[in-house]
């Protein structure tokens, strides 16, 4: 069993989690804000990263910011945000070469965390504002992100979905914010926004490479080190309540496409924190998550009616949903069959080499994610979202445990919810 | 099998040719939880015409096979090869590109039995005119989704802009039509020339036994027969210099208009020492003025030419090489202009010895990245030993260029006649 070695250690409201690891090359550090999602602030937190990824007041621009991270040996470095279930998360991700690989080099991860230290807390301001020009500029280029949301038919379509599905739930937010809002934030209004978020976002620090703990404690201490912070974390999963539907909803929208795409969203009721979590994970692993996964199999090798046909789970909202690309005439045929595959899990009708090689795959996938240096940070994070102590070897350990009663319980809970298709113009849904 | 150190980078590779041809490489990193496998055959979209095995004449085949028969390789008679990996605990995927067509499996558990299976799959191929026909189906909406997607369809349509000849200017997947024609016995006919073991590599990256699993290798390898090695002729139709379109227009339902504009940075067979200075300073140029640091991407910033869709990618195989800038832009007259204006200044310019440093120390730390990914070093290894150059060799080479070659080699870069522009715009 592979155990990652995390040490954990609370400081003024900060949480460090320092990952000493030698499977690496490379320093990663990520930086972690995360506060309840929320119509009023969410453009804002959109718009953050592209500001900030114009350089702090030592690098007053882009071209300045990218030089000084060439200098260290091509420093990666990037900031965007992310829904986790009701949250907002906004994350400074920089990774940098270990200098333990380089002859003659030995400061370029300090050098590095003094950086990422300049671009989160020392932004490129002026009277309590955001530089007026970057701010006008990278206004413009979030409104173009937003706008074409819609060229990317995939994303397009689950976001469309979301929209319908999660009507009036916190979830539905766009993690682009709003064009709307977008005319409405100033200079002054982001900078303010963003002291409120370095005071009162809950802020998680993890560090994971190949070094020694106590000297990386140290040179990770001016990220660490910042004034008392006025906000404790809120404890904050409580579950909204959401409209149960009795009877699943269709929406159809049409467009120019060759491709139709049919996403289907069901609610699991289950949430990464709750006790039949791994067992859901086996179940979204049966149903739709690999090449020998019942949808794979019917929709795609059987009926030849796709070239992906696949589902997962969103863990911290509690959904479950299914994806494919079809051809607009096959609609009806290819929503039965997928409907069919939910029905036969929902019955048990799983053997146990499905269980088990399932189970083997989901694991196998655990495993490679912590092979990855931002799939172990990630993989940690979880914990955090959950407010809910389960460690990688854990999961991986229940996962195994999972029985097909545990299985088919789980499908008791999930309701089929929306059924959406985005068609080409001129097909009737119905053909 | 003979064992390289590379004491700079604390990596060890496993080497060895078989008595089929096989090349074998190993790298084991214990550290690691799973292990990584790719079986890669030097055969892609761009070998249509060639002289099948222990025939004279030379054919030409319907376009997408190579992606097609990758598909097909996965069904046998009696069950998915899919299958057989999961319930192995494996993960297995394929992917073919101009220039090859690869299988791979990530697994954690079961390494000895997953090895042998990649390399039993590959090496029985079962083809029905029933299974073939079912596939056109899957396929044409894998060809589908991408006539949907504006990104893939600048990026082919730049390559048309491009090349004339060289069939890189057709999709990878081939069209609705030209897989319509393709047949079980078209499929033998590719299989059998392009799938010996002499035109074939192993790489199998994580934790293992060298040792051992070399034995394994072999031993699957002695079972079986194959054909005598022969050269493979294949037939690449000759490409002029200049772009085969100055520009190509494409209509297509997008929100922004998209562009881009190619340069066309090699026609020529490239090997060795020759390769691999290209490849980094090619790499190097479209790094230093088109990155974020860069005086081009500045420029492009400052006239609001460019948003956060901008990018730029370059690529070097051993027949051809292309590099790409492109993007979203309200205005592709003018970021066509602009892009152009700039690359034909840097006939003039000299890049500072510093700059230059630092653009060196990016690459290794670039390169330093890649190497936490087993899945990276493989594919790049392969890539890189096909043209004869060594991967793990390329940070000590990167150290040893100097800001002369590549002032050098920024002279005889750009020519107006090599570039190609392709834009997309709304009806």
């Amino acid at each position: 069993m592979v155990t990652i070695n995390e040490e954990v250690k609370n400081q003024n409201g900060i949480t460090l989690h320092l990952i000493p690891n030698e499977k690496f090359k490379t320093v990663n550090i990520v930086v972690k804000f995360k506060a309840r999602l929320n119509r009023e602030s969410i453009t804002k937190r959109a718009l953050l990263p592209y500001v900030l990824q114009q350089g702090p007041s030592k690098y007053p621009s882009r071209k300045e910011l990218q030089i000084a991270l060439d200098d260290l040996y091509g420093a990666v470095l990037s900031i965007d945000g992310g829904k986790k279930g009701n949250h907002h998360i906004l994350s400074f991700r920089l990774e940098v070469a270990n200098e333990k690989f380089i002859p003659n080099e030995s400061s370029i991860v300090e050098d590095a965390v003094k950086l990422l230290n300049e671009v989160i807390f020392k932004p490129n301001t002026k009277d309590q504002a955001f530089n007026e020009s970057i701010f006008n500029r990278e206004r413009e280029t979030l409104r173009q992100k937003i706008k074409s949301v819609i060229d990317d038919k995939m994303r397009y379509a689950n976001m469309r979905l979301i929209d319908e599905m999660c009507d009036g739930e916190l979830f539905q937010l766009h993690v682009h914010g709003y064009e709307e809002d977008l005319d409405q934030i100033t200079p002054e209004d982001l900078y303010t926004y963003y002291i409120e978020l370095l005071q009162e976002d809950q802020i998680d620090v993890y560090v994971l490479g190949d070094f020694d703990s106590n000297k990386m404690e140290k040179i990770i201490s001016p990220i660490i080190e910042q004034e008392k912070r006025t906000t404790s974390v809120k404890n904050d999963v409580e579950e909204e309540s959401t409209s149960k539907r009795k009877e699943p909803r269709e929406v159809v929208d049409k467009q120019n496409v060759q491709q139709a795409k049919l996403h289907i969203g069901y609610r699991t009721n289950i949430r990464y924190q709750d006790a039949e979590y791994p067992a859901l994970q086996v179940f979204n692993g049966i149903l739709g998550a690999f090449p020998n996964s019942k949808l794979f199999i019917n929709v795609r090798e059987k009926n030849s009616l796709a070239y992906y046909a696949s589902s997962r789970i969103e863990s911290h909202k509690g959904l479950l949903l299914v994806f494919s690309g079809i051809a607009p005439e096959n609609y009806q045929k290819a929503k039965d069959i997928i409907e069919e595959q939910m029905k036969a899990m929902k019955e048990g009708d799983i053997t146990e080499d499905d269980l088990s090689e399932t189970k083997e795959l989901i694991v196998n996938q655990l495993l490679e994610t912590l092979d990855h240096p931002q799939g172990i940070i990630e993989m940690l994070y979880q914990q955090v979202i959950a407010e809910k102590e389960l460690k990688p070897d854990q999961l991986i350990e229940q996962i195994k445990n999972v029985t097909i009663d545990e299985v088919i319980e789980v499908g008791k809970k999930i309701q089929e919810d929306t059924v959406y298709l985005l068609t080409s113009e001129g097909v009737s849904a119905n053909e | 099998m003979s064992n390289k150190d590379y004491r700079h980078i604390k990596e060890t590779i496993y080497h060895e040719k078989l008595d089929s041809g096989l090349t074998v490489f190993l790298l084991p990193r214990p550290a690691m939880s799973k292990t990584y496998a790719i079986f890669s055959t030097n055969y892609g979209a761009i070998d249509r015409s060639f002289v099948p095995i222990g025939e004279t004449e030379l054919i030409t085949v319907p376009d997408g096979i190579a992606h097609f028969l990758e598909h097909k390789l996965f069904e046998k008679e009696d069950r998915d090869v899919f299958t057989d990996f999961g319930k192995q605990g494996a993960s297995a995927n394929a992917y073919t590109s101009f220039t090859k067509t690869a299988y791979l499996f990530s697994a954690t558990t079961n390494i000895d039995q997953n090895v042998k299976t990649l390399l039993d799959f590959v090496q029985d191929p079962y083809f029905s005119e029933a299974s073939v026909e079912k596939e056109k189906g899957i396929i044409g909406q894998e060809i589908k989704m991408y006539d949907d997607q504006p990104d893939w369809q600048s990026f082919m349509g730049t390559l048309r802009s491009l090349f004339k000849n060289l069939p890189v200017n057709i999709d990878i997947a081939g069209t609705v039509d030209s897989i319509a024609e393709i047949t079980k016995d078209d499929l033998y006919t590719c299989y059998n020339t392009f799938y010996h073991p002499g035109n074939m590599t192993l790489f199998i990256a994580g934790n293992f036994d060298p040792e051992q699993m070399i034995s394994l290798v072999k031993e699957n390898q002695q079972a079986k027969e194959f054909a005598k090695l022969e050269d493979i002729q294949r037939d690449y139709p000759k490409e002029p210099e200049e772009v085969a379109h100055k520009e190509y227009k494409l209509t297509m339902p997008v929100s922004v208009p998209k562009c881009t504009v190619g340069i066309k940075e090699s026609i020529q067979e490239l090997e060795g020492e020759d390769f691999i200075r290209k490849d980094i300073l090619q790499d190097i140029m479209m790094t230093y003025f088109f990155s974020k640091s860069g005086q081009f991407y500045d420029e492009l910033y400052q006239e609001k030419l460019i948003d956060s869709s901008f990018y730029f990618e370059t690529n070097l195989e051993k027949n051809f090489g292309y590099s790409i800038i492109g993007g979203n832009t309200d205005n592709p007259d003018q970021f066509t202009a602009k892009i152009k204006e700039l690359l034909l200044s840097t006939k003039t310019m000299e890049i500072p010895t510093e700059d230059f440093e630092r653009m060196k120390r990016k690459k290794i730390g670039q390169l330093l990245r890649s190497m936490n990914s087993l899945e990276n070093i493989a594919g790049k290894y392969i890539h890189y030993h096909t043209v004869g150059v060594d991967f793990f060799e390329l940070i000590p080479t990167i150290q040893n260029l100097s800001v002369e070659d590549a002032n050098q080699y920024l002279q005889d870069w750009i020519d107006e006649e090599r570039l190609g522009v392709c834009k997309i715009v709304a009806e």
